[in-house]
């Protein structure tokens, strides 16, 4: 019986000055699913992702996280249980050379230093970076720095795997790399992009947001060969996909 | 200097300091109480030493070759650093006009000895300086510091500044470009255009910390900052302070110098 | 304008740095005690900030010539004394290792000289009491402009203090004064001009990080304290002051207190044996110099030839000499000899 993971219940926000950003979203994700977010410019989409997490607050309406209901008390718990990766790396990656970086998150919950170094190892071969281990994080690429962020998420050994933006800075070889890799995970994955070829290929489904609220939320063959919707939302049909239709 | 060529400067400083030769591999805190040890005895010399100092040009340039560091990015840093040394220490030749040697039948005032002392003081803790963390990285000097007792919350930070440094650098440096891009000359790079860069620099720095802050929480966070580090002293440090302690000891308090010279002298009289 | 090392007697690099750590100690533990967790990056992101700002050039109206940010006085309005004494700290730390600006033994004194006054004189004494609400630009732009100035005055005063205490320049205090202050009142008013303009700015467009940020550390309870470690810090920059004038001032420190003691200008052997330097440490305790400030300069110098500088006849300054570039050569050929076993090392 698949359990739902992640439970948005009609949930309001707005930023301090005022912007309304989640205008009454709700959806409901499955263990071991792939969703994709979509949307515009501006949709909320970030500010979605910044929820799962605890790190924004909902104004109103209710956020359920595995067998907690997101509050300041459950977060700490619910952080342990996603992973977020940013949209941008340099933020993340904030530890002065890669292998601390990573292993920052298993010591802080407690891990013992050997079992650390076993899963900060595993997460570098895991992404392809193991020889960078010594490296200071501002002498890596940008595709590198994704990579190491997204290690530094899975070394924790997380339920869910949030990803904010994975490819925007990744030249086509290192995007392809990123989408073979995240196809591989069995996580339960949901992951915010502009990329629509890229959430074609590795989420099943797709939930497209507009103004803080659902607008569409099905399969993602069906939802991104749905040209009008699509453009009403500020995006196009998948390059992929042009391709068939043409 | 222009802001990119200081920042390539750093930058080319911070890859030196990633290098792995016998000096880079020796511990961090060997290589700060060393340095620190140089330092203080270099500056205790008087004022009108000069010979003394000599010897003490051993350190750096074996520093240098040792850890494979280029002499003249070395010398260039020496001689780019702001000369406020050079500027008080002019003023000694003007206003220490008393004769006290006759060099090749050129009287030389005290104080051309006193500045050409300070000149000599100057190179050697700059260089030393500059070789410390060139050849131990930074974060390595904050390890050093924090093992030797400095507060962890004070390393935290300043480890926290080197990571940003550069991410900072490369910010100022896009909006730096888009400024003389379009400032023609120098109308566009008043102090009011300037106030303005700045405060932009500054609110998107704090929204950095923020989502900075959230990385960190997001991995488990709690007010303290692990640290897998655990360097034990090896014998090869033990060798390293104990070499250096006794060069500095000798070259402190024995003249070679003139010594040297004397022997010198004796075998060609 | 930093302090260098070259012009620093050990005992004013010590005073100084023990002011500095005492403080930093101090401060690092006023903010544990109130933290909210996420100063520390706040604090490395803003430090990577200041220290990326400084290094743009801006053009100084009316001069041609390029100025460049100090930082102090707008880290303490934003973060308040403790945290941006820390960050300032820092940033010259970085500054000392990365670009040598002064070196390692004058950040001490560089930390006190733009961290301290900034933070824990001219923040609670001059800005926070004279800029009330922070809500009106003018009165922003006053205030800071008065805090920078004292500021800067107060930290370059203390340049040509700590230099004459170290008496390795020959620049008599008043000339000295009257270089260094004029300038950094200059320096001072752009500063004033950039505080003001980054504070109004932030003010007018995201005010809740000034709210949130310094009005959260309070200023409160710590002021009593914070007066004796004042009255401590000063104490102990007087005295360290004094002390180094013993061990360092014309003609040459130890040199100098052996020779009144022994009576002779020229010491038997050698001159800078451990004895001597412990007899020296012990006597500079002992009395007090009978003449002041200048005179001392002169009244060594006109007469005969400094004491300090051994090699006055001329057999030993020839040694001296020859000596100097025969050690010269022995240590570039050193050099060069590692250097090609290296590269010999490398190629294989
Ligand atoms: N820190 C903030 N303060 C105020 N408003 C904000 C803030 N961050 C985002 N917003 C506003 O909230 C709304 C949603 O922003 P969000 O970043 O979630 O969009 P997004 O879907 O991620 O967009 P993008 O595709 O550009 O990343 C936007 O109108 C935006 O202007
Ligand atoms: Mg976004």
């Amino acid at each position: 019986m698949s359990h739902h993971i992640v439970e948005f219940q009609d949930v309001h926000f707005s930023y301090p000055d005022g912007t309304i950003a989640l205008n009454g979203l709700s959806f409901k994700i499955f263990h071991g699913e792939s969703v994709g977010i979509v949307g515009a410019n501006g949709a909320g989409k970030s500010t979605l992702l910044m929820h799962m997490n605890g790190y924004l607050h909902p104004a109103s309406g209710r956020i359920h996280v595995g067998d907690f209901q997101l509050d300041s008390r459950t977060c700490q718990e619910i952080r342990k249980k996603v992973g977020l990766v940013f949209q941008n790396p340099d933020d993340q990656l904030f530890m002065p050379t890669v292998y601390e970086d990573v292993a920052f998150g298993p010591l802080n919950l407690g891990v013992s230093p050997e079992l650390v170094k076993e899963s900060v190892d595993q997460a570098l071969a895991t992404v392809g970076c193991t020889a960078l281990k010594d490296k200071p994080p501002h002498h890596l690429s940008s595709g590198q720095k994704s990579a190491v962020a997204i290690a530094a998420v899975i070394a924790m050994h997380p339920d869910i795997l949030v990803m904010d933006e994975p490819a925007s800075n990744l030249d086509p070889k290192s995007r392809r790399k990123l989408i073979n890799l995240l196809k591989c995970f069995e996580h339960t994955k949901i992951i915010a992009s502009h990329d629509l070829d890229l959430i074609l290929d590795v989420c099943r489904r797709c939930i497209l947001i507009r103004e803080g609220r659902v607008a569409a939320d099905g399969p993602t063959k069906e939802l991104l060969s749905d040209k009008a919707l699509l453009e009403e939302n500020n995006l196009e049909l998948p390059l992929s996909m042009q391709k068939c239709g043409a | 200097m222009t802001f990119d060529e200081k920042y390539f400067d750093v930058g080319r400083l911070d890859r030196l300091s990633y290098q792995s030769t016998c000096v880079h591999q020796l511990d961090p805190r060997a290589k700060v109480v060393a340095t620190v040890l140089f330092l203080f005895t270099v500056i205790s010399f008087p004022k009108y030493e000069v010979g003394g100092l000599i010897p003490f040009f051993l350190f750096p340039v074996l520093l240098m070759t040792m850890g494979e560091i280029p002499f003249l990015f070395v010398v260039k840093k020496v001689l780019f650093v702001s000369p406020f040394a050079i500027f008080i220490g002019i003023f000694n030749p003007l206003l220490d006009t008393g004769t006290v040697a006759v060099i090749a039948g050129m009287p030389i005032s005290a104080g051309w000895i006193s500045f050409v002392s300070i000149i000599l003081k100057f190179s050697l803790t700059i260089s030393a300086a500059i070789l410390l963390v060139a050849t131990t990285s930074f974060p390595g000097v904050c390890h050093a510091l924090r093992q030797l007792g400095f507060p962890s919350l004070f390393t935290s930070q300043l480890l926290f500044l080197y990571r940003y440094l550069f991410v900072l650098m490369e910010e100022a440096m896009r909006i730096i470009r888009a400024r003389d891009m379009r400032a023609f000359g120098t109308r566009g790079t008043g102090i009011k255009v300037f106030v303005r860069l700045i405060g932009i620099l500054f609110l998107r720095t704090v929204d950095r910390a923020e989502r900075v802050y959230y990385a960190m929480l997001s991995r488990g966070f709690q007010g303290d900052m692990p640290s897998l580090r655990k360097s034990r002293i090896a014998m090869t440090d033990m060798a390293f302070m104990a070499t250096m302690i006794t060069f500095l000891v000798v070259f402190r308090f024995f003249p070679v110098t003139e010594e040297v010279g004397r022997f010198t002298q004796e075998l060609f009289r | 304008m930093h302090m260098a090392d070259a012009l620093l007697s050990p005992a004013v690099g010590a005073t100084f740095w023990a002011g500095t750590i005492a403080v930093s100690g101090y401060a690092s533990k006023k903010l544990k005690e109130q933290i909210d967790d996420k100063l520390i990056p706040l604090m490395g992101v803003l430090g990577a900030f200041i220290f990326a700002a400084q290094m743009i050039n801006f053009t100084i109206p009316g001069t041609g010539s390029s100025g460049h940010l100090g930082g102090g006085m707008i880290l303490a309005i934003i973060l308040g004394p403790y945290a941006a004494f820390l960050v300032m700290a820092s940033v010259l730390t970085v500054q000392a290792l990365f670009f040598a600006d002064g070196g390692l033994l004058a950040l001490g004194c560089n930390i006190w000289n733009l961290g301290f006054y900034p933070c824990f004189l001219v923040y609670p004494l001059i800005y926070k009491p004279l800029v009330g609400g922070g809500k009106n630009p003018g009165r922003i732009l006053v205030v800071s402009l008065l805090s920078a100035v004292v500021a800067l005055q107060l930290g370059a005063f203390s340049v040509v203090i700590a230099t004459l205490l170290s008496g390795k320049s020959e620049l008599p205090f008043g000339a000295f004064v009257l270089l260094m202050q004029p300038i950094h009142l200059a320096i001072g008013i752009v500063e004033g001009f950039v505080t003001a303009g980054v504070i109004n700015y932030v003010r007018s467009t995201r005010s809740e990080i000034l709210e949130s940020s310094a009005a959260t550390i309070s200023l409160g309870p710590a002021v009593s304290l914070k007066k004796v470690l004042i009255t401590f810090a000063v104490l102990a920059a007087i005295t360290g002051g004094a002390l180094s004038w013993f061990a360092s001032t014309h003609p040459d420190g130890l040199e100098w207190s052996i020779e009144r003691v022994t009576g002779k200008d020229e010491l038997p052997g050698q001159e800078q044996g451990i004895a001597p330097l412990l007899k020296g440490i012990q006597e500079k305790t002992a009395f007090l110099p009978d003449y002041g400030f200048k005179q001392a300069g002169k009244a060594s110098k006109k007469g005969e030839p400094p004491p300090a500088w051994p090699g006055i006849e001329g057999g030993t300054s020839a040694s001296g000499i020859i000596g100097a570039v025969i050690v010269l050569g022995m240590i570039v050929l050193i050099g060069m000899g590692i250097r090609a076993v290296r590269r010999r090392q490398n190629e294989q």
